[in-house]
């Protein structure tokens, strides 16, 4: 059952809210929308439920057109970012609507209900309303609403921005194990990075309407594209550099500072401007006054922001730039080994750059 | 603090003073309004005995609970195109003459339906008298204008997720409207039902107008007979007003409460 969006795109006034979006999901995929607000991921999943319709393009389930079929008559169901319950209707109620709708007799609808009550272990609370449950779970019934119909597709729309951070944590990994213990394909909309790549198999990040990468959460991680898509999922540090000489090894000369990059990426030409990308827990922190020499940089320590697991440590460049770097505290006073204007060395892998087109 | 007391202490003696003075006069023994003679409850039995008196009420009775009915479904009618159907050609219009009556002279709107219903019988022959029927239809036009004032404003607070998750789950458009949109501005609905009812009970201008020989609604019957001097009746009548007032308007306050989101009925969803 797979998911095509061909060439979608959606204006709404001047606003280009989609530009020739065009993604392919496969059956049992839980697939993620990642951008951030007004960037047309809401847009595109309501078209993929019926409420909006698309300028051009095509959708298909399965290589059938959906575009013609009303909302109502879609093989795909949706869980809202309210949860949108019926606030009159006990909890059975609301999960039995759906199913109700399709003509099925009674007793399938009670056992579809079971069923599904079961599935998000929501039994207990069958008779209650809406709004005597709490956030967590409302969600379970939302979701459990939005199955109760076996839909081909399911999506959700910023499924946990209702709920508190720890909470949040662990209905992410239930709902991916309900989600696919099921085995329905499943979009998610979010913002929110990490939701995005705990829960699915695959992200694509979206910025003023387009698709800026398609991609596992590894390779969306290590190998952003794009300067937009390296920026937006996680931090990294970003440091313009020449290319002096390609052999099995670039060598790029960084601007404003005497040191040398050593990288594997051979896509490089001679003379060609990058932007060297290095991720900050790829970056290590050394006291000692290390030999100079390629994958190398002196600072003094600027800021220091302890997080528990590790801490940030902003180092103030030669030059005046910033660059970040994780020091993971493996011992309890890794914390008190370091303080403000320390002189302190930088170094990386050559394996840990990345090569990023300056103009982008 | 002492002085907020007394503000208050006196706000509710202007406001309800007159109230209880007619009330205790309604059990006045003697034939004057004004001079106190021993308690009795005979005027309550005159009442009764009145059968312009209870003609008039059971009139507006009918026409009340009819008014209030039909403005009901016109004025839900018209708040859900206000609310849900987006900007269309003459929207502002629309909105602008749907609660203008809201704010139109009572002798106005009388008026131009009194010279609305002369030159339509004259036109089609129909309304042939004036009566019962015209009262209504008069009442009725001004009352929707309550009537979706306060439906639109529930409406507009309803999270129209609601209505979109019932079309996802593969209800159409009008099962829609009667299971999930309906149940949920129901409370709006019952207090504009009310609210007609009031209103169209109440009105005395525009009845007069458009009413005609035979159909005297309660406040006609009322007024025209204060003009030959205030009867102990009307007291009484009054009082039992009152009474009515305070019961249905306790229950509807009960009834709302019951209904309020946070006891888990009728309401939106975080």
């Amino acid at each position: 059952m797979s998911v095509e969006i061909l060439n979608v795109s959606k204006s709404f006034g001047d606003t280009h809210a989609v530009q020739d979006v065009s993604l392919t999901i496969e059956q049992g995929e839980i697939f993620a929308l990642l951008g951030g607000s007004g960037c047309g991921k809401t847009t595109l999943l309501r078209m993929l439920a019926g409420f909006e319709s698309p300028d051009s393009g095509d959708v298909r389930i399965n290589g059938e057109s959906i575009l013609a079929l009303p909302p109502f008559h879609r093989h795909v169901n949706m869980m809202f970012q309210s949860y949108a319950l019926f606030p009159h209707m006990t909890v059975e109620k609301n999960i039995a609507f759906g199913p109700a709708q399709d003509g099925l007799s009674k007793q399938e609808i009670a056992e579809r209900v079971d069923e599904v009550l079961e599935l998000v272990q929501m039994e207990r609370y069958r008779k209650r309303k809406p709004a005597q449950l709490s956030g967590g779970q409302q969600q379970r019934i939302a979701l459990a609403r939005s199955l109760a119909k076996k839909p081909s597709l399911l999506l959700l729309d910023e499924p946990m921005a209702a709920l508190d951070k720890k909470l949040r944590m662990r209905m992410q990994l239930e709902l991916v194990s309900i989600v696919e213990q099921v085995g329905v394909t499943c979009i998610i909309v979010t913002h929110d990075q990490e939701e995005a790549m705990t829960m699915s198999n695959r992200i694509a990040i979206m910025d003023a309407g387009r698709i800026r990468q398609v991609g596992t959460p590894q390779e969306i991680y290590e190998y952003p594209n794009s300067r937009m898509t390296a920026e937006f999922v996680g931090s990294i540090n970003l440091l313009p550099a020449t290319v002096t000489a390609c052999a099995e090894s670039t060598t790029l000369q960084l601007k404003d500072a005497a040191s040398t990059v050593v990288c594997r990426d051979t896509r490089a030409r001679e003379g060609e401007a990058y932007l060297v990308a290095i991720r900050p827990e790829k970056v290590a922190l050394s006291t000692e006054d290390e030999a100079a020499g390629p994958n190398c940089l002196r600072g003094v320590i600027d800021d220091i922001a302890y997080l528990g697991s590790h801490s940030v440590v902003h180092v103030r460049l030669e030059n005046g730039k910033i660059m970040q770097a994780h020091m993971s505290n493996v011992s309890r006073d890794a914390r008190t080994q370091i303080d403000f204007e320390q002189p302190v060395t930088l170094s990386w892998e050559p394996e840990s750059v990345l090569l990023i087109s300056e103009d982008d | 603090m002492k002085l907020t007391k007394i503000m208050l202490g006196f706000g509710f003696a202007f406001l309800y003073f007159p109230l209880v003075i007619l009330v205790i006069y309604s059990f006045n023994e003697s034939r004057l309004v004004t001079v106190w003679s021993e308690f009795s409850v005979k005027w309550y039995f005159e009442l009764f005995k009145d059968e312009q008196l209870i003609n008039g009420f059971l009139l507006s009775l009918r026409i009340a609970s009819l008014t209030a009915c039909a403005s009901v479904v016109f004025g839900t009618m018209a708040s859900y195109i206000l609310v849900k159907f987006g900007r269309f050609p003459g929207q502002t219009i629309f909105s602008g003459l749907t609660v203008a009556p809201l704010v139109m002279p009572d002798v106005i709107t009388g008026l131009s339906l009194l010279l609305l219903f002369v030159g339509l019988n004259e036109l089609i022959g129909w309304p042939s008298a004036r009566g019962a029927t015209t009262i209504w239809i008069a009442h009725v036009t001004f009352c929707i204008a309550f009537v979706t004032v306060v439906v639109s404003s529930r409406l507009r607070e309803m999270d129209g997720s609601l209505e979109e998750a019932a079309m996802d789950l593969g209800a159409g458009p009008v099962k829609v409207f009667f299971y999930i949109t309906l149940p949920i501005i129901m409370p709006a609905i019952m207090s504009g039902w009310l609210l007609a009812f009031t209103l169209s009970l109440d009105d005395l201008v525009i009845a007069s107008f458009v009413s005609g020989p035979g159909a005297s609604t309660l406040p006609m019957v009322i007024y025209s007979s204060v003009r030959l001097g205030v009867s102990p009746k009307i007291n009484a009548l009054a009082t039992i007003f009152v009474v009515c007032i305070l019961i249905s308007s306790t229950a509807s306050w009960w009834l709302a409460n019951r209904f309020s989101p946070a006891s888990g009925g009728t309401g939106k969803t975080t």
